[in-house]
This record gives C-alpha cells, structure tokens and sequence, in this order.
C-alpha cells in the first residue's frame, strides 16, 4: 500500500466535500484546511473512517481566539493516521460572542477532556458533551481566561506595583 | 564530646536546689526547641527542604526531628513550592486541621508572593489564605536559608505569649482569613 501525502489527501477532502474544505495551508509541511461547524463532524467521520486515510487518532482539540476576527474563535484539530504517518489539522472559525459547536465524542472518547479543557479556557460549547464543565482551572472561576480580553496577570499582585520601583 | 551546646536557661532566680524563673519562658523554650514541621512541598523548595532534613544541614539539630506528615500533631507548617488556586482549599484545610499552637512558614518566592508565576492561576502568596509567621526569600532558597527562617520563628515562639490562641488579636486574624476559632 502505498503511503498517503498531503497533495493525495487534500484531493481526496476535495473531491468528497468541494467548497467545505477551504483555505489550504502548510505551515512546517502540516495540511492545515478549514471547515465549518455545520459539516465539521461530517469531514472528521470521513477522515477517521475512510479505508484509505484512517485518521484514527484524535491528537489535540484546543482553540485560538483572535479578538480583531468576525468569527474570532478557532477550534483547532489535529488528527493523526498511523498508517500513512501523516497528520492533519482541522479549523473551524466560529462566533466569539456565543461560541458553540458540536462536540466529537461521538467519533472519539479522547474528546471528552479536551474539549472540557477547551471550554474551560475559551468557552466553547460544545453540544452533545456529556459533562462539559471545568476540568483546570478551580470550579468558581468566572471568566475563560484564554481569551485574549481577560488579562494574564492575577489582580492581587502587589509586589509588582510601580511605586515600589520608582516608577 | 566536647562543646555540646545546651539552650540557654532563661532569666530567673537561681539558689541552692532551686530555680524559679516565668512559666512562659520555659514552655516557650521547650516548644522552641521542638517544633514538629509538616512539610507542605509542591516543587523545587520541597527539594532543598530535603536537604535540609539530611545530615549534611540537619535540621533535627533543632528539635525538629520528626517530620510529622499528619497535621494533628505537627506545629510548624512549611509551605513551599508555587501554590496553585486549585490547591489553596487544600492547604487551608491542612492549617486548620492542625491543633494550637501552630506557625507557618513561606519557604520560597512562590509561597511568599507567587514568586515568578504572575497568572490567573497561581495564589499569590500563602497569606491570601492562611496567616504566616516568616517568610524565607529565595527561589528557592538554600538550606542555611530556611535553617535561618525557622531559628527567626524559634525566636518568634520562645517570645510570645502561652496563652496566644485565646488572645483576641490572635482570634481577630484568624477570622480575617475566614478560619473558625471558637470550637466549643
């Protein structure tokens, strides 16, 4: 059998889904491709379970939040096919203010934490999760402290104020 | 077998056969001279405590021979490494779960201020929960460093009063840090 590349797969996701899969990229020779929420579960049932690709391992789910965006959060996926020894990445940009989207435990048990770690940090939603609560960070946190509005740096430092340096 | 230092006696009264000094100081001697730490080790300064337990530094040599890994009968809580908030409930109900007298002592720039982790997830410094006694600076600090805090806070014991617990400034601070002190 011969190996699959990234030329060979992102034909293959053409073919199948057409204007779905768009923007194609490969940053450090990674096939990056975006999709949308509503047929994300679609494409990654096709990856994981076409006999030729076999992406069958979920490696990461996280998001990125760019603020300056229209639809500002981008759940990101990573998929690996052992078989081929080729890895895929997944994004789907969704809206920042009420960020939701389907939730892959249907396709893969290790979605469970890492979309609870998602949620936990950005506050994606995702629908279908079978407990989707905090999974880091302490249970009464209020804010999603990924997201680029909350500042990084924990209020009741005081060792770090100005005036102690002459500032 | 020379030069075995003995504490110092403290001031009192000395005639044939007897010695008569204050019932404070000599229970503050003898609580001074062994205090039973709990270590509460998390990272790096959990190591040089280790070290400081061994028989190079020896921290036995000042009555604190006995780690105790149960707070009910330990008296000096040693907190050191990077205090996470998921962590702080955990630590708090250490502290209360030991029994009066007690003392705490922040080994380290993480238990003392938070130390390099500026973020929304690390307490910064131990005293946003519980009360601390000294503080030792260092990240981490070296063992003659924490033998230096814990003979500052063998000061602090030998000086202070038997009775502090029932003391209402004592109480008052507690309570400040939401820690019930009226157990009957």
């Amino acid at each position: 059998m011969s190996k699959l590349d990234n030329d060979t797969l992102y034909t293959r996701l053409q073919e199948r889904f057409g204007d779905i899969i768009r923007n194609p990229d490969l940053p450090y020779g990674l096939l990056t491709v975006e999709t949308d929420k509503d047929h994300l579960i679609e494409v990654l049932e096709f990856l994981k379970r076409d006999e030729e690709l076999q992406f069958i391992y979920l490696t990461d789910i996280t998001a990125v939040h760019y603020p300056e965006k229209e639809l500002s959060i981008a759940v990101v996926y990573h998929l690996h096919s052992f078989v081929n020894n080729l890895r895929i990445r997944l994004k789907v940009y969704i809206d920042g203010n009420s960020p939701q989207i389907a939730s892959a435990t249907i396709l893969w048990k290790a979605a469970n934490w890492m979309e609870r770690e998602t949620y936990d940090f950005f506050g994606v939603r995702f629908l279908g999760h079978p407990d989707l609560n905090r999974i880091l960070n302490v249970d009464d946190m209020e804010v999603f402290p990924m997201r680029k509005e909350h500042p990084l740096e924990d209020p009741n430092r005081v060792d770090k104020k100005d005036y102690f340096f002459g500032r | 077998m020379k030069d075995i230092k003995l504490s110092q006696a403290p001031p009192g009264v000395e005639g044939a056969g007897f010695f008569a000094t204050s019932l404070d100081k000599v229970i503050g001697l003898a609580r001074a001279n062994s205090l039973w730490p709990l270590p509460f080790a998390t990272s790096c300064c959990g190591i040089e405590f280790m070290a400081t337990m061994g028989s190079d530094y020896d921290l036995a040599r000042f009555g604190a021979e006995r780690p105790s890994f149960s707070p009910r009968q330990s008296d000096m809580l040693l907190v050191m490494g990077t205090i996470a908030k998921k962590m702080a409930p955990v630590l708090k109900q250490v502290y209360t779960q030991m029994a009066e007298p007690r003392w705490v002592i922040a080994v380290g720039a993480c238990a003392s201020s938070g130390g390099i982790f500026d973020t929304y997830s690390v307490l910064q410094g131990i005293d946003e929960i519980i009360p601390v006694d000294v503080y030792v600076p260092g990240c981490p600090p070296r063992p003659e460093a924490i033998l230096d805090g814990i003979m500052q806070l063998q000061e602090i014991v030998k000086n202070e009063s038997l009775n502090r617990r029932n003391t209402p400034e004592y109480k008052a601070l507690l309570e400040s840090y939401g820690i019930q002190t009226d157990n009957s």
